[in-house]
């Protein structure tokens, strides 16, 4: 690596004060220190070593937590192509096929995020002089896991430039932004094109085939949301549907597996448990909030039960954790430490009501059959708030402490 | 009462360099210095002497003109080499050449049955009294104040810090007269705490009129501003005193013999060193003697104090007035190809993104460098400054408050009950690289002018 040091200390004094490119110093720099960590050593007064982390290493984590996720929602995006067409039966037949389908599809647009979002962030740090985040590393796999394969490139790119300009660089960069960017980017494309992105015919590639005959693209949300308008059981109706594909297509058990149309990364609840498992045995994402928001949505979706006016409200509580895109949200966007509540208690509470939310929005709103995006964006404004009053009990404490 | 305490929130950083429990015959160190810097209330120092002069050891050679009841006294006996200032004439350090008999001024025994005031006035002027520190603040306290309580930690757990039943073995005498002199000042309780999960060292085993308290734990277990925080907290408007155990020796001293004999036992540790082990010398000794020839590598940091909060100084330099011991690190200015990316098993870090397999080998000791391990950032993980901070405070809404420069969120939060050293891990494990301790004494000084 000798060589590649000698570069780096050649070039350097070009994008130093004074240099030619002085203005790209922290594009240079971005790209320095992600080759080597910098030679930096601590003050004269404090702590004289310290803790081998930073955030490039934290927010690798996270998107090494993303990746079984990622290669299952491939994977899937060529199985649910290739079953909707009828040219596969088994889930493992023509691997090859539906790898290369999921690839086809999935590789741009992940290109197209991670370049355009790094394209702003880059921009960014040149015009307003700071270093280049690395939460970006995050965010540009983040939003191609939650739209679905369909979703024309134009379109992420838009979404990906909105959503790191209006939801985090005015702010400030990362660390200091308010809304979770990658949700506002999904949130940028409902509100902006929602015909790619709603409705049911857009969760499964069908190329230039015809689906098959009886074919249904709807997701396992709207079915039961029709279920509940059609007053039929919602399970049946779920057991039932797209049977010309086989049986049991929303079956409880495939819908915890994830062989259902969805968005990208998100159909796969045990996918987005290995994340979880990863986030939290690293501790870099609260195992708090995890915990509590899958919590708050089994307790909203067991009153719903009780109250049962309807078929969706008598769906059974642990049908809505494998449905849609719960367990992803909760797993990856509410533990976004940054737009999340900050402390420990607040924690509790804002993964809470993120679940409880969540089962609101599905099962009472008749426009929007998935609540879990809106939930985490409105927690998100909603987390500084909760921080506030759980500050204010630590100093009521102390004040208290103060008088007797 | 005595209180038993047991702290779960902390973080041991387990360094390679422990000092051998032995006192080691390293050539006595020739020059001592007194370093106003260590002082950081003092505000506005007048030197008393000047180079050439000799002095004694209890010869007063510094004040603060703005408590000049408080002297600061020649550690040893000997001539002013030199008055060392730097930018704007700003005081760094006066030096002085020892002598090889140490010869000390005798001020009298201290009778402990005069008036508070008295014995306050008289313990300021015999030099022993910087050992007593006000909080909040940090900084050295005034005889004038009456304070509520008086607080002494007995142990440290600071990575590779001594050990108080070792250096202190046989002082029990000067300990005890230290804690009787100390009670005369105090309105409330003089405590001492111990550690709870050792047996307790005989200095301390023994001691009257005073509290023991026993407290148990990871670091910062030891620190007295967290003790104070379970024990007695202080809330605004409320003055405490502390004492590190050497310095009551030191008063004990004063009082038994009527000298100020400012001899201690340093531990001198780090990765470094051929040879760690204990050293007997006086405060502010130059470190070279210790240090060189004792190096096993040639590109290294000295530091006065522990690796958390103790202060660079270069192979000559002097240890401070408060540090009892010397470490010595590697240099860490140096590139390293993908250090963020690689797995390793050779860093040290609290969280578990990186040492994911730690808890295989708890005991593994770690050489670590003075490599800030990364950049500065925007504050982005949470929850980590609380869980190494074993109190009921809220260090980022408090570091927040100090950046805001928001007084009314700092005390609302808790500034009264902090120094520096009480959030040095939170220095060490922040993802974002904050100069925390910095930041804590910007905000104490924000406060305390203001």
């Amino acid at each position: 690596m000798k060589f590649l040091r000698d570069l780096m200390d050649k070039q350097r004094p070009m994008f130093e004060k004074g240099g030619k490119f002085e203005k790209f110093f922290y594009a240079f720099e971005a790209g320095e220190t992600f080759l080597f960590s910098p030679n930096h050593t601590t003050g004269i007064k404090g702590a004289q070593v310290k803790d081998a982390i930073d955030l490039k290493r934290m927010m690798i984590t996270v998107v090494i937590a993303m990746i079984p996720a990622l290669l299952f929602g491939i994977y899937n995006t060529g199985h649910q192509s290739l079953l909707a067409t009828g040219q596969t039966a088994g889930l493992w037949d023509n691997f090859g096929d539906k790898a290369l389908i999921g690839i086809q599809l999935v590789l741009p647009i992940i290109i197209v995020a991670y370049a355009a979002g790094g394209l702003v962030e880059a921009t960014f740090a040149v015009i307003r002089k700071h270093p280049i985040n690395e939460g970006f590393l995050v965010t540009g796999m983040l939003i191609p896991l939650v739209i679905p394969a369909t979703t024309p490139l134009w379109q992420v790119a838009m979404a990906t430039v909105f959503a790191v300009v209006i939801a985090k660089e005015v702010f400030g960069g990362t660390g200091m932004n308010i809304l979770n960017v990658a949700m506002t980017a999904r949130a940028f494309l409902y509100f902006a094109y929602p015909a790619q992105i709603s409705g049911d015919q857009v969760w499964t590639y069908l190329g230039e085939k015809a689906a098959v005959d009886g074919f249904s693209g709807a997701t396992a949300l709207s079915v039961v949301y029709d279920a509940g308008v059609q007053n039929v059981n919602a399970v049946e109706a779920l057991n039932n549907h797209n049977s010309v594909l086989g049986d049991g297509i929303f079956s409880f058990y495939n819908m915890f597996m994830g062989w259902i149309p969805g968005s990208i990364g998100e159909t796969s609840t045990l996918m987005c448990l290995v994340g979880a498992a990863i986030l939290i045995g690293t501790g870099v994402g609260s195992w708090k909030i995890i915990v509590s928001g899958f919590a708050g949505a089994y307790v909203m979706a067991f009153i719903m039960n009780l109250l049962a006016v309807n078929e969706y409200m008598a769906l059974p509580a642990h049908y809505h954790w494998v449905m849609g895109g719960l367990a992803f949200g909760i797993v990856f966007m509410a533990t976004d430490p940054v737009s999340a509540a900050q402390t420990e208690t607040g924690k509790w509470i804002y993964g809470f009501l993120i679940g409880v939310l969540t089962i609101i929005i599905r099962v009472t709103n008749p426009a929007y059959p998935e609540g879990i995006m809106l939930a985490v964006l409105f927690m998100n404004v909603v987390a500084p708030l909760i921080d506030y009053y759980v500050v204010k009990a630590n100093k009521t404490r102390r004040l208290q402490r103060a008088t007797v | 009462m005595s209180k038993i305490v047991k702290l779960k929130k902390g973080f041991d950083i387990n360094l390679a360099g422990k000092a051998s429990k032995e006192i080691a015959n390293f050539a006595p160190a020739q020059t001592f210095a007194i370093k106003p810097t260590d002082f950081v209330g003092l505000q506005r120092p007048k030197v008393l002497v000047n180079e050439g002069d000799t002095v004694k050891a209890g010869t007063p050679i510094l004040i603060d003109k703005a408590l000049d009841q408080v002297i600061y006294a020649a550690p040893v006996s000997g001539e002013i080499v030199e008055v060392k200032r730097g930018d704007k004439r700003k005081l760094l350090e006066i030096k002085i050449l020892a002598d090889k008999t140490i010869t000390h001024e005798n001020f009298g025994k201290i009778d402990l049955n005069q008036d508070r005031n008295a014995l306050a006035a008289k313990l300021a002027s015999t030099g022993v009294w910087p050992n007593i520190i006000q909080r909040p603040y940090g900084i050295v306290a005034n005889p004038a104040d009456s304070p509520k309580a008086i607080f002494i930690s007995a142990f440290d757990t600071h990575p590779l810090a001594p050990d108080y039943g070792f250096t202190l073995q046989g002082e029990e005498k000067y300990f005890q007269a230290g804690i009787d002199a100390l009670a005369k000042l105090t309105k409330g309780k003089v405590h001492v705490n111990v550690d709870g999960s050792k047996p307790v060292p005989a200095v301390f085993s023994g001691v009257k009129n005073a509290q023991v308290n026993q407290f148990s734990g990871p670091h910062p277990a030891g620190n007295v501003g967290i003790q104070i925080h379970h024990l007695d907290p202080i809330n605004k408007g409320e003055i405490a005193w502390t004492v590190n155990p050497v310095g009551v020796v030191q008063i004990g001293k004063a009082v038994l013999e009527g000298v100020y004999d400012a001899s201690k036992v340093i531990a001198v540790t780090g990765s470094e060193l051929t040879k760690s082990a204990y050293t007997k010398t006086y405060v502010g000794a130059s470190v070279s003697t210790f240090v060189k020839g004792n190096l096993n590598s040639g590109h290294v940091r000295v530091i006065s104090g522990n690796v958390l909060t103790g202060e660079k100084i270069n192979l000559e330099g002097h240890l401070g007035f408060y540090s009892n011991q010397i470490t010595v690190i590697p240099e860490g200015d140096y590139y390293e190809f993908l250090g963020w990316a690689k797995p390793t098993t050779s860093k040290l870090s609290y969280h578990r993104a990186l040492g994911l397999f730690s808890f295989l080998n708890p005991k593994k000791e770690f050489v670590l460098d003075s490599n800030c391990r990364g950049e500065e950032r925007a504050f982005v993980q949470t929850g980590v400054f609380e869980a190494v901070t074993p109190m009921d405070i809220l260090p980022m809404y408090l570091l927040k408050a100090i950046m805001a420069e928001d007084f009314d969120e700092m005390e609302e939060l808790g500034i009264y009950e902090i120094v520096e050293e009480d959030l040095a891990l939170c220095e060490f494990v922040d993802v974002s690289k904050h100069p925390v301790q910095e930041l804590v004494r910007k905000g104490i000084e924000l406060i305390q002018y203001s």
